[in-house]
């Protein structure tokens, strides 16, 4: 007879199967049994405990992001559960592979208001891109199998396995099994050869062609692909948020960032090209502002896997729908080769306006405290541009994306879709684990910190090596930002009474240091960068700074502020 | 844009929890589902939906690619009246006594050709099926007589007009696929 193992034991050996070897989680009562398991793994299945299961999401998140590979979760049923709900619903929106894994009542408890129960798979069935419950234990090599194929495969996101403490102690024979295809799951769609050709001629006849690449290009693994096919016919690109490391900062084709806070020149060419080509972005409102005025003048060519992007906010003239690997690469052999010099001479002035207007006082100020992106400028510099960049969300985020810049691969993880404040921490912490070879540098806010500042404690007893930027400036500075330019300078709760951060980081055994004169602050960064292991920095920075440029809420792309 | 009243036929796999995740991609947008049917279909483990909404056909699209998007659901299409034969069934529990006492009644139901089902002293009940114009206007003619005590429609259930059997299709391609794929491992 073969030998009989519990699911609890099942689960282990199908996460090894999938090659897992790092899961976030926390233990609780409906999930002892998996823990238990875990205890006789822990050589092969590095279990990181977080501090709140908020953070494992997180964590999982940034370790996806920055690895390409599946991020794990583990916690336990009830609120272990809804703690992963942001998290779960942040991977959603920004297309991340994670799994979690959360313990259940058993089933004969189900329905009836138990200990810790709670209808997780009712929950997150609109957060997730699959949701699952394990009610035996011979489901579970199925059902895990089919997590990570679901996770991974296609536009990536969430999967979640409510897993039943009955399934995790009933017996079974074990057989390994790998999933890579579900009858009704279509993960890549076919390509129409007829888009490809299509698309090719419309960027053939272009005078005035703008490519906006996003984090689909680094989902698909495309990002050689995407820099041969701008070359071939000298196609300037603007970058969303997520999609900032796509494209080194250095590529003279490389002209910005798009959105809200984006780059000058990209968003006012938005509303001059005459094709606009998306590859693996979804028209988010926070790039294309004002609808109804957005790139009207353009063709509209959309590269992406997901079929529903298709004409979702942005009515496509040709879309091209599969793997842009394969597409990119399709399109670019019909490529005839241009320069597109005047077109890409046109960006210049604008980008010498905000360079003059916004970027030099920003990152080079003459005198007053110190400036958010001056901070985020030079980190990025003494790491050589080679740092991965984890944000929080706010000011302390606009700030980091635009002034850091991105040489390598896979280097920027932010919360973009759902701006989930707190995300920050954790997510550097899981990133540290992903690419333990790399500099990890976090920027957050005085707000974002304290919304996951428990993880602290990862970081200590991990000693994960986070290289924490903390740009305090003693307010919930983007809502200030919005209040003193639309709500008539009425700071409604947002001034912030802050603790002592550095004896915070004491309190953890963390090194710290806090600059508040300019003088000191390359100083305060050789020596972040230079103590092994983690780091906290305090900045503190202008109280009443502002993201500039800003096309605000409602208006065109190409109706930027560049002062307010 | 112009609503029309599309009907949406989605067929799934046969799997707990699939109505709520359809039914979420409506109301996330904030579209009345008017009326809703599932039942087996014909391909062994795979269940059929027919859902129909007013909507505008920019919404239907989008609608209809959410719903494909789901991990278990194999096809979604919309279609309009004229692309379907659709069908419904009603139930009428009328009063006894009005219906006796009011012969307008009876001429109602002769002229909507609704079928008694039940007769005693209290109450009487009616059965029509046909189209949901129909239904609802002898619904509307019976409660301006006071006889109503209980109506309910079955929902549209609805077959395509196409000579061609997309999910069929697609289950067939999809099969296919695996067994290539599993050729090429091997």
């Amino acid at each position: 007879m073969k030998e009989l193992i519990t699911g609890a034991e099942a689960l282990m050996r199908s996460l090894e199967h999938q090659g897992v070897k790092t899961l976030f989680g926390y233990p609780g009562g409906s999930i002892m049994p998996v823990f238990d398991a875990l205890y006789d793994h822990r050589s092969t299945l590095h279990h990181i405990l977080v501090r709140h299961e908020q953070g494992a999401t997180h964590a999982a998140q940034g370790f996806a992001r920055t690895s390409g590979q599946v991020g794990v979760c583990l916690v336990t049923s009830g609120p272990g559960a809804t703690n992963t709900i942001t998290g779960i619903a942040d991977a959603m929106i920004d297309s991340t592979p994670i799994v979690v894994i959360a313990g259940q009542v058993g089933t004969a408890f189900l329905g009836s208001d138990a200990f810790q129960e709670v209808d997780l798979v009712g929950i997150t069935q609109p957060i997730s891109k699959w949701s699952y419950q394990i009610r035996r234990a011979e489901d579970v090599p199925y059902a895990v199998a089919r997590a990570f194929y679901i996770a991974a495969s296609g536009r990536p996101g969430p999967v979640v396995l409510d897993f039943a403490k009955n399934a995790q102690v009933e017996k079974i024979e074990y057989e390994p099994l790998s999933i890579d295809f579900v009858r009704s799951y279509v993960p890549v769609p076919d390509t129409d050869s007829m888009s490809v050709i299509r698309a090719a001629e419309y960027i053939n006849k272009a005078k005035k062609p703008l490519v906006l690449a996003g984090q689909g290009v680094e989902l698909g693994g495309a990002q050689d692909e995407l820099r041969r096919f701008i070359e071939k016919a000298q196609l300037p690109v603007g970058c969303t948020l997520l999609g900032l490391s796509v494209l080194s900062s250095e590529h003279p084709l490389n002209m910005g960032m798009l959105g809200m806070h984006g780059n000058l020149a990209t968003n006012v060419k938005t509303n001059e090209c005459d094709v606009l080509i998306a590859v693996g972005m979804r028209f988010d409102d926070r790039v294309t502002g004002n609808l109804a005025t957005y790139a009207r003048q353009a063709k509209v060519i959309h590269f992406d896997i997901d079929p529903s992007e298709i004409n979702k906010n942005v009515k496509a003239d040709v879309a091209v729908l599969g793997d842009c690997k394969q597409t990119l690469r399709a399109v670019t052999e019909l490529l005839v080769p241009t320069d597109h010099k005047e077109w890409i001479a046109s960006f210049e002035p604008y980008r010498r306006k905000e360079m003059e207007k916004v970027i030099e006082p920003e990152i080079h100020p003459a005198a007053g405290p110190l400036n958010m992106g001056e901070v985020v400028r030079a980190v990025s510099e003494a790491a050589h541009h080679e740092a991965v960049l984890v944000t929080d969300v706010g000011q302390n985020q606009m700030m980091s994306a635009r002034y850091f810049k991105y040489t390598r691969n896979r280097s920027i993880v932010t919360s973009g879709g759902l701006g989930t404040m707190g995300f920050g921490l954790p997510a550097a912490v899981g990133a540290t684990f992903a690419v333990p070879d790399r500099t990890v540098c976090v920027f957050m806010g005085d707000g974002g910190l304290q919304m996951n500042l428990q993880e602290l404690g990862t970081v200590m007893e991990q000693k994960a090596p986070v290289k924490m930027i903390l740009l305090n400036n003693n307010y919930l500075g983007n809502v200030r930002q919005w209040q003193a330019m639309f709500f008539h300078r009425r700071y409604s709760f947002t001034p912030m009474l802050n603790p002592d951060y550095m004896k915070i980081a004491e309190a953890y055994g963390i090194p710290s240091r806090r600059v508040i004169d300019r003088a000191d602050l390359h100083a305060a960064i050789a020596e972040m960068l230079t103590t092994d292991g983690p780091f906290f920095l305090e900045a503190c920075v202008v109280e009443e700074g502002n993201v500039l440029p800003m096309t605000p809420p409602g208006n065109s792309v190409d109706e930027m502020l560049l002062e307010c | 844009m112009e609503k029309t009243l599309y009907t949406l036929i989605v067929y799934s796999e046969n799997i707990a929890g699939l109505l709520n995740q359809i039914t979420a991609v409506f109301t996330r947008r904030q579209i009345n589902i008017e009326s809703l049917n599932v039942s087996a279909s014909s391909i062994k483990g795979v269940h059929k939906y027919t859902i129909t909404a007013w909507i505008d056909e920019e919404n239907i699209k989008k609608i209809v690619s959410q719903i494909e998007k789901k991990i278990d659901v194999l096809q979604a299409h919309y279609f309009t009246d004229d692309e379907i034969f659709s069908h419904e069934i009603a139930l009428y529990k009328l009063s006894t006594p009005v219906l006796e006492k009011d012969p307008r009644v009876s001429a109602l139901i002769r002229r909507y050709n609704a079928r008694v089902v039940e007769v005693n002293p209290t109450y009487s009940a009616l059965e029509k099926d046909g189209a949901t114009e129909d239904i609802i206007s002898l619904h509307d003619e019976l409660q301006k007589l006071g006889c109503v005590l209980q109506f309910v429609r079955s929902g549209r259930i609805a077959l395509t007009k196409s000579c061609v059997e997309r999910v069929n299709e697609f289950l067939a391609d999809r099969e296919a696929r695996y067994l290539q794929h599993k050729n090429e491992k091997a």
